[in-house]
């Protein structure tokens, strides 16, 4: 079986459930002939038609508005925001109807759409393109998010949240579109909405994280392993709802926690995170739970981008600080 | 050189003149479909009578701020009246004139802005939308929905309503032009009753009509005498065959008036004259029909008392339903949220389950 990157095992989820499901369909800018500017959808419009694959006028939130209805009348559609930073005029609709419809009718309309988008910064893109802003989606009620941070983890979330009957939020971390390649078997298998992943076990420290950071994480977990220090690395993936439960539990074997997010810091889901170790978890704790974060700056252009990502540097001094205090 | 690439023009229509007399040759088979014409006065004036009451149990403390839709019953019955059941309406929060006629009825929108989720899940067609507060939203639903029936190859036909004050706001453009670009079968009817809140038609933008929006993106578009019923019935009619036989989207604009506040939360008075409303007055929709009516020798003062007495009585059976309905409890809070309950939700649920005890 032949190795595929994540952007091309999303291609694969989408091309899965459209066989599977009539009533699913995508809807985007550039995402029919052109195959998305990441070419996630590439090849399903020549598969599946352009009333299947449907490219839209260049209007935001009319796409995130037509989908609201369209799922309200029983259809699938998944959309795609070309960049994060072009999310903002579809989040009316996100947060006054898509994550109300169910609630405010008692059940009598739902609004099953995914909403997907590749966000978060470090590949040299232009201004507005490299933020990364799931905590104001996460702060929505009535609305999933998830970030997948593998080919695999991204191919069986994104085939959940397309079978989910609530609306979801599905983000993509660009910058690990096409790193660490793995064989996935186009099986349909889906994986879960509410439960982290632990990528390494480890006794001495949890490292949290999500999305593209995931990489800084693990490389920043053999760095300490090479130290003697064992690192457990959680990959959150499932932000909003969020699952505890496995980062509580890995809190109670190692004492210590890091939280790793590339977002600005100030209420931000790392703080959630954080302050539910304060609230469940801090008997276990030995030592102040540590974030590393981006700044609470606007994300710079591109030449200053690599100085506000937290970098692998930046990690290992954090774990140092949990380490000097007991 | 030069060239007119492409010319436009707008039609006005109205048969009913403000005194309720008929006018043109060309009298349409409508104006003479006297039992039809009849049930809808009669459901004008139940919309009314039930308007004035929702009013009355605001200011009284029994019912939370309540948007009034007097002035715009022919217009809202209208609608209703040229929809099939199986098409699609989506609202904005003033609409109880097409919704009653599609069957929402009136205990759930007292129950609505009584505060209670409940009102929104309607006995009438299950799969028309919700009322819509956040404004001109709604259009791209429909545009979704005009989308579905589209892609299903099904014949019906969405249908929604915007004020003239919502019409300036970029989902209404981008409703009309996703239904240009995919030919949907989606009517936007611009409901122009003059104000947004204190803001005048005038400051909305200087354009003749407020139609003519739809002309930017190729699309059918009329005026209509709003309270005239017949001629907003045949208009509706129209755009929404059209819509039906793959014949493209429609933008109407009903011109109409708001004779009453914004809401019960506001105080028009601050704002507009009272000459202009008086005015507004010798144009309004249910005066009009009644006149036509009586002047064909199909309405009388008998069966008008009649009428009022029975709209009062169904009317009050409504409010004791909805004052009579109990509270839908601490858990309905949660258990909609999601098709199925997140463990956390669940969490916090039962600590709201336990606090309350």
């Amino acid at each position: 079986m032949p190795k595929v990157a994540m952007v091309e095992a999303l291609s694969m989820a989408m091309g899965s459930e459209l066989r599977a499901d009539k009533d699913m369909v995508l809807m985007g800018e550039d995402i029919g002939i052109n195959g998305g500017v990441f070419r996630a959808t590439s090849s399903l419009q020549k598969e599946f038609g352009d009333l299947r694959v449907i490219d839209t006028p260049l209007a935001e939130t009319m796409i995130c508005g037509m989908a609201v209805g369209m799922a309200a009348q029983g259809m699938r559609p998944v959309i795609e925001a070309q960049f994060m930073g072009f999310v903002y005029a579809m989040v009316d609709h996100m947060i006054s109807h898509a994550g109300r419809m169910r609630h405010r009718t008692r059940g009598r309309l739902s609004c099953p759409m995914v909403l997907r988008m590749p966000f978060g910064g470090g590949i040299h893109a232009p201004e507005h393109h490299s933020e990364s802003t799931e905590a104001m989606f996460a702060h929505m009620p009535g609305i999933r998010v998830v970030i997948p941070s593998s080919p695999s983890r991204a191919y069986g979330l994104l085939l959940a949240a397309i079978r989910d009957p609530d609306p979801v939020v599905f983000m993509e971390p660009k910058r690990i579109y096409r790193w660490g390649k793995e064989e996935v078997e186009d099986d349909g298998e889906e994986l879960p909405l509410d439960v982290c992943f632990v990528l390494r076990e480890g006794t001495d420290v949890t490292l949290v994280s999500w999305g593209a950071m995931i990489k800084e994480t693990l490389e920043a977990a053999d760095k300490l392993a090479e130290q003697g220090i064992s690192a457990e690395v959680i990959d959150v993936a499932t932000i909003s709802p969020l699952d505890m439960d496995t980062i509580i539990e890995s809190v109670e074997k190692t004492g210590r926690c890091v939280i790793i997010a590339e977002a600005a810091r100030h209420c931000g889901v790392a703080a959630e995170i954080a302050a539910n170790l304060a609230d469940s978890g801090i008997y276990n704790l030995l030592a102040p739970v540590k974030r590393v974060t981006g700044y609470d700056t606007v994300m710079p252009l591109y030449r200053m981008e690599m100085k506000y990502l937290p970098s692998v540097e930046r990690i290992l001094n954090t774990v140092k600080k949990v380490f000097a205090v007991s | 050189m030069s060239a007119t690439v492409a010319s436009f023009s707008v039609e006005y229509h109205q048969f009913l003149d403000r005194d309720g007399r008929l006018f043109g040759d060309d009298v349409p088979e409508l104006a003479k479909d006297f039992e039809k014409l009849i049930s809808i006065y009669k459901l004008m004036v139940q919309t009314r009578t039930f308007d004035f009451k929702a009013i009355a149990l605001q200011r009284t403390g029994k019912l939370g701020t309540y948007a009034s839709c007097l002035g715009h019953e022919a217009a809202q019955i209208a609608i209703g009246s040229a929809m099939r059941d199986e098409d699609c309406f989506a609202p904005m929060y003033r609409d109880y004139g097409t919704q009653l006629y599609r069957g929402v009825t009136m205990t759930e929108i007292l129950l609505y802005w009584g505060g209670d989720e409940r009102g929104n899940d309607y006995s009438g067609p299950r799969h028309d939308f919700a009322w819509c507060v956040p404004i001109a939203t709604q259009c791209l639903h429909a545009a979704g929905a005009a989308m579905v029936y589209k892609l299903r190859d099904e014949k019906r036909v969405a249908v929604t309503v915007v004020g003239d004050g919502g019409s300036s706001k970029g989902d209404v453009l981008e409703a009309i032009n996703a239904a240009s670009a995919y030919n949907l079968p989606l009517v936007i009817v611009i409901m122009n009753n003059q104000w947004a809140i204190s803001v005048p038609r005038s400051k909305q933008n200087s354009a003749k009509t407020l139609a003519q929006k739809g002309l930017g993106a190729g699309l059918h578009s009329v005026q209509v005498d709003g309270n005239d019923y017949i001629a907003s019935h045949l208009v509706m009619e129209e755009a929404i065959e059209r819509a039906r036989n793959g014949d493209g989207a429609s933008v109407v604009e009903m011109i109409t008036y708001r004779l009453t506040d914004h809401t019960t939360a506001d105080d028009a008075s601050r704002y507009r004259e009272d000459a202009e409303v008086e005015e507004a007055w010798k144009s309004e929709p249910i005066a009009r029909l009644r006149k036509y009516l009586e002047s064909e020798g199909q309405w009388d003062d008998e069966k008008q008392s009649e009428l009022e007495k029975e709209a009062a009585e169904m009317i009050d059976v409504a409010v004791k339903e909805y004052l009579n309905t109990p509270s839908p409890g601490i858990a309905s809070m949660f258990d909609y949220m999601y098709a199925e309950l997140p463990h956390d939700l669940q969490a916090q649920k039962e600590f709201a389950l336990k606090e309350a005890e």
